[in-house]
């Protein structure tokens, strides 16, 4: 463990995403406790500037309070990247280690059906799901999750067709371990660190999908999301800067300390692949 | 050459089969949407009782089994009927084709300065690696990485239309201008900067990576120690050697990169009310069009995998050495 973080806070561009995404998070955890109005009350004139009386960071075009907008958001952000991950990664972890541990025509036909979604334009798909099924925090979800399993599947179906033949899985079968539990017991932990990786990559990208359907009307209607606030703001955008600039820094920032960490725990987890 | 030939031919039928799939996984996108072509048509029209809707459905062909109604859109489909929108009473296929030379304008112009930048940022990159300029690289590929294109495009509009007023903040052309000929092509042109270069910036840092590492496995082969060896200058060697041999995989990867280049295309179209398909994917979404927009992903879809098949050829000809498998 000790060994874990000296490798994962080896660069200092880790330390600096491990940083920014904890207060993030904090800030997303405590969104209630800070601004208990919540962020669609009205609490002052329109378009404050950044440092006026009580709003830290400016209201926007109906004088609502911008920090609990942002704070909310990450909840947002931070919940739609987590969730939508764990599904696609349940599904790409499945299907994946199906297809790497038995191969033939069950591995061909998941390779065709990755490539398939590589070539298609997948964010157009996911608005026609996500617009068809009616914008909501589960049609979202679902949509970002179909579009990105194929991804992790690459990569699970790749470690599986590496690692099955290896002497521990021999002496697994010679066991008599059943298929299973030879997949879940055996192969799948020694899979985990390239899993664990491309998954933290995959929240941050999930994150820009969801602030980008957003931005495109296609977000939930019911909750604020920092995609939705740059889009609600594009009128104001001539006279009031800071309704769009700030949503759009919290995306960025999310999503650069999320990417930052991917690369630490790469260096951590993979220490015999790094520097590719 | 045969072999050549052959490898042209399967990367065809593969071209078809995506083409295929996308008709099948439309075919079942439709059903997602509540109520049906009938109870959409019956509502517009303002008769929604039972008969007419039901008359309706035995008109289109919704009463029928789904294979045989999967079979008539199939045929369909690939007539190049893609019904009609609801909103605007017109072929979807005629909408859309009013629109995408807008888009390909703007994907071409983003593609080239993508390309262009990308190799130069990535070649300068390759040369010393670990310099401070091959830092400033990576790290401001990252940065692309992290930011999402529509709020890209909107901090331009800031800064060089509304802050500096150097460029046009929106549309393609200047309205009421009725400029002509050169004129024109100015205008667009000029109109075209800030929304062609946003959608480049993402993609040339990807170019630049690509470029970089390329570069790096390419320099260090044999023959660019022959060259070097026979005594040309350094400029020449990265010129003429390894540059050029680093190009071969960007080829596959544009192709690669085609969905994405959508993706962006109708987030910086809509920043920048530039009229392509991602402006009227978004019209199509805000008007509960679901035929247009369906219509928009099964183009796209095509083209993409067009575009595809494109760069696998001229992949199979840059590249005699490649494994001609498919």
């Amino acid at each position: 463990m000790r060994e874990f973080a000296r490798r994962f806070f080896a660069r200092p561009a880790t330390v600096a995403g491990f940083a920014v995404f904890t207060l993030i998070l904090l800030v997303a955890l405590a969104a209630p406790l800070l601004f208990a109005h919540g962020p669609f009350s009205i609490v002052g004139m329109p378009l404050r500037p950044p440092g006026s009386p009580g709003l830290l960071a400016g209201s926007d075009v109906l004088g609502r309070d911008m920090a609990a907008g942002l704070a909310y958001g990450a909840r947002i952000s931070l919940l739609v990247g987590v969730t939508s991950t764990l599904c696609a990664a349940g599904v790409g972890v499945l299907l994946g280690a199906v297809a790497g541990y038995y191969g033939g025509v069950i591995d061909d036909l998941l390779m065709r059906i990755t490539e398939f979604f590589q070539i298609i334009p997948s964010f157009v798909l996911l608005m026609v799901l996500v617009s068809f099924l009616e914008p909501s925090l589960g049609s979202i979800v679902l949509g970002i999750a179909m579009i990105s399993w194929p991804q992790v599947a690459r990569v699970v179906r790749g470690e599986f067709r590496a690692l099955r033949n290896r002497e521990f899985v021999e002496a697994a079968r010679t066991l008599g371990e059943s298929d299973a539990r030879i997949i879940f017991t055996q192969i799948l932990p020694n899979a985990l660190p390239p899993i664990i990786v491309i998954s933290s990559m995959m929240v941050g990208s999930a994150i820009l999908t969801e602030s980008a359907l957003s931005f495109l009307d296609l977000g939930d209607p019911n909750l604020l999301s920092w995609g939705s606030m740059i889009a609600g703001s594009r009128s104001a955008m001539w006279v009031a800067w800071w309704t769009t600039v700030l949503p759009g820094l919290a995306i960025m920032a999310t999503v650069l300390s999320l990417n930052f960490m991917g690369d630490g725990l790469n260096d951590a987890l993979n220490p015999r692949r790094r520097e590719r | 050459m045969n072999r050549r030939l052959t490898y042209i031919l399967m990367r065809l039928v593969r071209s078809l089969l995506v083409a295929l799939a996308v008709v099948f996984l439309s075919f079942f996108l439709i059903r997602l949407a509540p109520g049906d072509a009938a109870e959409v048509m019956a509502g517009q029209s303002g008769y929604s009782d039972a008969t007419y809707i039901k008359d309706l459905r035995a008109e289109y062909g919704l009463d029928r089994p789904l294979p045989v109604q999967f079979w008539r859109y199939a045929k369909a489909v690939l007539r190049g009927d893609l019904g009609t929108s609801y909103e605007r009473r017109e072929k979807v296929l005629d909408v859309i084709l009013q629109r995408l030379p807008n888009t390909l304008l703007l994907d071409a112009f983003a593609l080239i300065v993508a390309i262009g930048g990308g190799v130069w940022l990535g070649s300068v990159a390759a040369r010393r690696p670990g310099s401070a300029g091959d830092a400033a690289v990576t790290f401001l590929s990252m940065l692309f990485y992290a930011t999402p294109q529509f709020w890209l495009g909107m901090m331009a509009v800031l800064l060089f239309s509304i802050w500096l007023g150097w460029l046009p903040p929106f549309g393609i052309e200047t309205m009421g201008a009725d400029y002509t000929g050169l004129v024109r092509l100015a205008d667009v042109a000029r109109h075209m900067l800030l929304p062609g270069t946003t959608l480049a910036l993402y993609f040339m840092a990807s170019y630049a990576r690509l470029t970089r590492t390329a570069m790096i496995e390419v320099a260090d082969l044999d023959f660019v120690k022959t060259a070097r060896a026979k005594g040309i200058t350094e400029r020449q060697v990265q010129r003429r050697h390894v540059l050029r041999n680093a190009l071969i995989p960007l080829v596959t990867f544009a192709g690669l990169q085609a969905s994405i280049l959508i993706a962006g295309s109708v987030l910086v179209e809509n920043v920048f009310s530039w009229p392509g398909i991602g402006t009227l994917a978004y019209e199509a979404v805000t008007a509960r069009d679901n035929p247009l927009l369906l219509g928009i992903f099964i183009v796209t879809a095509v083209l993409v995998s067009l575009f595809n098949l494109a760069t696998d050829i001229a992949y199979s000809i840059a590249d005699p050495r490649v494994e001609l498998a498919a």
